[in-house]
């Protein structure tokens, strides 16, 4: 079962084509990585499928429904979530108000109930804190719960902004680089993290410049180069792959 | 009365559009809304009024009104770029890093200091500018000219295309243009920011001085509070065209001047102020870029 | 060295203010400032000095040591006795102080829903002011209706109101939203100062009636002080409710990052929708107060200063922080009162203290740490 299929999808800024008549397919409850050089329009997937950006052509399924057209908040609310290359988090927050502000397309309090203080808003503000802290203990960053997350480390950073996205309850969840600027260490407790996301039975897309991870956990590799898919398979042929040692080190090689 | 009213709307645009530049300028390299600008414009009257006094007590005015117009202009535009320079040392510079809004919030206080300050210093009554020309003027195809408004669309267009000559020819015009494209890349290959940022305020307080100077000759009365409408709307005549273009600040400026001409003669004189706000909102609703400007993507 | 920045610093501002009043005027200014400058750099020399007792007011007004005073339910009880009380012990002019006081936090709640929460610049807030005042105003004078039934009315207008610019204005991002805004608000006010036939235009409607409860007419400053008591407090609570709800959330997200907010499923043009006509709900109430307690509405009072001076109160405080905002309002109330001597110098203090204020302390002076003073 496809969760994700991209269609012809293209996408161009200006003369240059970011993405050219890709086709792409991501199975439930898989971990799939994409990789290729920088400029080889990977984030820019990631803009298509969340909604920021609007392909010129193609369709993109999430569970047999063409997201395409809609914007960023309806794709949130179908299912998807993301993290980002340069971290987003809302800084002027606390960790714990971070999370919970990401379970906001999941409730649905009305200024009448927050005003009356009534017993859907009291009921419904303890779930959320509850389950924010759960999420927190998840990533591990249980005991930062009330630090403004501006001034976490960078590391925890990066763990809350996957928290954030886990927050919103989707079934798959794109990381955009979620181990970049991380020690060995931290890295190592990401690759759990992400594996620990599969086990809730999510799906994850991950892009990703560390081989190591990419290598250590994806069950499914697609190679962009250029805005075009070059390969896809199994971690093993990827390796071997003659088109994909071309696209990272060049022709002579 | 057609005809007449076309005059007076393109020597009103061409004001707007000297104002407008300032603007423009300021926009392309910082992306701020120098709400100040405006006030530069009213101290480029007052200066006239103060120097052109000054000449005329010191007897320059009656040796040769011409030479004196000279030194009038040439000091107002000095002073007024000083404080085009001062005012983005103290205001701007400081917030560069900062968030979007609040280098806009200094500079509307900017706005509010300076209106004080010139009301303080010069009294909340008109200032009156001495009437040189008189009403005189000439018939050109059956209608009639003054000579200051001759004076003011000549000045404007030579002023401009000197602007854009300095702009695409000038080693500092180019610097310019690199500033605005991409700061990061034109330090990097050894352009002074900071430099091009303080000519380029001052060139644009150089403009708003005569333009200020021009009105106060042509209409012959000055307050301290005509910079903050002159400001909105040449503001408007900047957006109009496309903010951050030369040639669109020219043309948003006359095309605004003709509105305001023509909506006040023949539509409503009381709301000629609105026109520019409407224009201006629905501009930025329906074309964002301007008249002559893509739309532009935002980063993600 | 030391002397010979200061002496140029001085020479030039001199310069620069020489035109305005002559030669002898620009020298004695050289000399205060060369004297101010120095004065200032031996301070600095011996900033360490200083230092330490200067951190420790720094931080009184920083949240940590104030916190358990503002969240002290006691001194909440103190303060709210004091100010029920106040009207027993003080005159009719500290009461009309203070009833201005409370018409701008009213005002300057609203605009912080808009600035503070949702990080939205609205310089054309006071257009909503407007709307709120006349449409009381004209609701009363021309078909009789007083206060209590024509409240509702005017709120829901101006809410209305709120919501039809921000429609449109919406699309734009930060200073061009500022813009537009700001063209509204005159937008406004010119057909206020022109539609004679309704406004009458510059002359303003007289004749207001004031509210009524129960047969008993509100016609003394205690009345409308306690009036207007019972109107800030529930423009504090409702707002503070708002605040911590999932509604105030989003609109933080927004404000912190749109982008991010878009992708955890906030419906961005939607909740910045919800901020502006929120906003002016509380500007409909303030204006129909406004012009029970005046009897009187004129285009004057709703230049694009006062959208200036409510955002000057919103930021002063510390924009986001209610309490912030209250003190802020507060204060740029009873300043100006104060410093009646110096009332001609008023708005120019005021647009020097909104430079000074983005520079050293863009988030207020209540307005929690800064970055550069966190560390």
């Amino acid at each position: 079962m496809h969760l994700l299929e991209f269609r012809n999808i293209s996408m161009h800024f200006g003369g240059i084509k970011a993405i050219e008549d890709l086709d792409m397919r991501v199975k439930e409850n898989q971990i799939m990585s994409i990789i290729g050089p920088n400029g080889a329009g990977k984030t820019t997937i990631f803009n298509c499928i969340t909604g920021l950006t609007r392909p010129v052509k193609g369709s993109i399924f999430f569970s047999d429904v063409n997201i395409v057209n809609l914007q960023p908040h309806e794709i949130a609310r179908l299912g998807i979530a993301r993290t980002f290359q340069n971290i987003r988090l809302f800084k002027e927050m606390s960790v714990i108000d971070n999370i919970i502000v990401a379970q906001h397309c999941r409730t649905s309090s009305g200024i009448i109930d927050a005003v009356l203080i009534l017993r859907k808003f009291r009921l419904e503000e303890r779930i959320i804190r509850e389950k924010a802290m759960e999420y927190l203990e998840f990533v591990g960053l249980y005991d930062f719960a009330n630090t403004m997350s501006g001034s976490l480390p960078y590391g925890a950073q990066r763990k809350l902004e996957i928290a954030r996205a886990l927050a919103s309850e989707p079934s798959l969840i794109l990381l955009d680089e979620p181990t970049a600027g991380m020690n060995p260490q931290e890295t190592v407790q990401v690759m759990e993290l992400i594996e620990k996301i599969k086990k809730l039975g999510k799906t994850v897309l991950l892009i990703e410049h560390d081989m190591k991870v990419v290598m250590g956990i994806s069950e499914w590799i697609v190679v962009m180069d250029h805005g075009v898919k070059i390969a896809e398979g199994i971690p093993e042929d990827i390796k071997n792959n003659k088109l994909v040692i071309e696209a990272y080190l060049g022709k002579e090689y | 009365m057609l005809l007449q009213q076309l005059i007076n709307g393109i020597t009103l645009g061409s004001v707007y559009a000297l104002i407008a530049l300032g603007y423009s300028m300021v926009y392309g390299i910082l992306e701020l809304i120098n709400f100040a600008h405006g006030e530069i414009y009213m101290l480029g009257a007052y200066f006239g009024i103060i120097f052109f006094g000054f000449l005329t007590v010191l007897g320059v005015t009656n040796y040769s009104i011409f030479l004196s117009l000279i030194l009038t202009f040439l000091l107002s535009i000095m002073f007024c770029s000083a404080y085009g320079f001062t005012i983005e040392k103290i205001a701007y510079k400081p917030l560069r890093n900062s968030t979007r809004l609040s280098p806009l919030i200094s500079a509307i206080g900017v706005s509010i200091f300076l209106q004080n300050y010139v009301m303080l210093t010069q009294g909340a009554t008109d200032k009156v500018f001495p009437n040189l020309f008189g009403a005189r003027g000439f018939y050109f195809l059956s209608i009639r000219m003054t000579y200051i408004q001759l004076f003011i669309i000549i000045v404007s267009i030579l002023i401009m295309i000197f602007l854009r000559l300095f702009i695409r020819r000038t080693k500092i015009g180019k610097a310019m243009r690199a500033v605005a494209q991409d700061k990061t890349m034109a330090s990097l290959v050894g352009i002074n920011i900071d430099t091009i940022i303080s000519i380029t305020f001052i060139i644009g307080s150089a403009l708003a001085a005569v333009a200020g100077l021009m009105v106060a000759m042509y209409y012959g009365l000055v307050n301290y509070f005509i910079g903050y409408i002159a400001g909105i709307k040449a503001f408007t005549a900047a957006v109009l065209g496309g903010i951050g273009s030369i040639r669109g600040a020219m043309v948003g400026g006359l095309l605004l001047g003709l509105v305001e001409s023509l909506g006040g003669s023949y539509i409503s004189g009381e709301y000629k102020d609105a026109y520019a706000f409407v224009i201006l909102i629905i501009i930025l609703l329906v074309k964002p870029g301007g008249l002559f400007r893509k739309a532009e993507l935002e980063k993600v | 060295m030391s002397l010979l920045k200061p002496l140029i610093i001085s020479i030039w501002f001199a310069l620069l203010f020489l035109p305005f009043k002559g030669l002898k005027a620009a020298l004695f200014f050289l000399i205060i400032l060369l004297l101010t400058l120095l004065l200032f750099n031996s301070l600095f020399r011996y900033k360490n000095i200083f230092k330490d007792p200067l951190q420790k007011i720094f931080n009184l007004f920083e949240f940590n040591i104030l916190t358990p005073l503002y969240e002290s339910i006691y001194l909440r009880y103190v303060l709210f006795a004091a100010l029920l009380v106040i009207p027993f012990f003080v005159k009719d002019y500290v009461l009309d102080v203070a009833i201005l006081s409370c018409i701008y936090i009213i005002l300057a709640l609203g605009l912080n829903v808009v600035v503070g929460f949702a990080g939205l610049l609205n310089l054309g807030f006071v257009a909503f002011y407007a709307i709120g005042a006349y449409t009381y105003a004209l609701l009363n004078t021309k078909l009789g209706i007083g206060f209590w039934s024509a409240l509702p009315f005017s709120m829901l207008l101006t809410t209305i109101a709120g919501f039809l610019l921000a429609i449109p204005a919406l699309r734009l991002r930060g200073d061009y939203l500022a813009i537009v805004t700001l063209g509204f608000g005159e937008i406004v006010r010119l057909i206020l100062n022109n539609w004679d036939t309704l406004t009458k235009g510059p002359n303003g409607i007289s004749g207001i009636s004031t509210p009524v409860v129960f047969s008993f007419t509100f016609y003394k400053l205690t009345h409308f002080y306690y009036l207007l008591l019972f109107f800030v407090a529930i423009t504090i609570f409702i707002t503070k409710r708002v605040h911590k709800s999932r509604i105030g959330r989003a609109w933080i997200a927004i404000r912190e990052d749109e982008i991010a907010a878009s992708t955890i499923g906030i419906n961005t043009t939607m909740y910045k929708l919800y901020a502006f006509a929120f906003g002016a709900f509380w500007a409909g109430l303030a204006g129909s107060i406004f012009a029970a307690k005046m009897q009187f509405v004129s285009p004057e009072s709703f230049t694009f200063m006062e959208s200036v001076l409510i955002l000057c109160m919103v930021i002063l405080g510390g924009s986001g922080s209610i309490s912030g905002v209250i003190v802020g309002a507060f204060l740029l109330v009873l300043l100006p009162e104060l410093l009646r001597e110096v009332q001609l110098y008023r708005m120019l203090a005021l647009g020097a203290g909104l430079v000074i204020l983005m520079i050293f302390r863009p988030r207020g002076i209540l307005g929690g740490k800064s970055a550069s003073l966190r560390i």
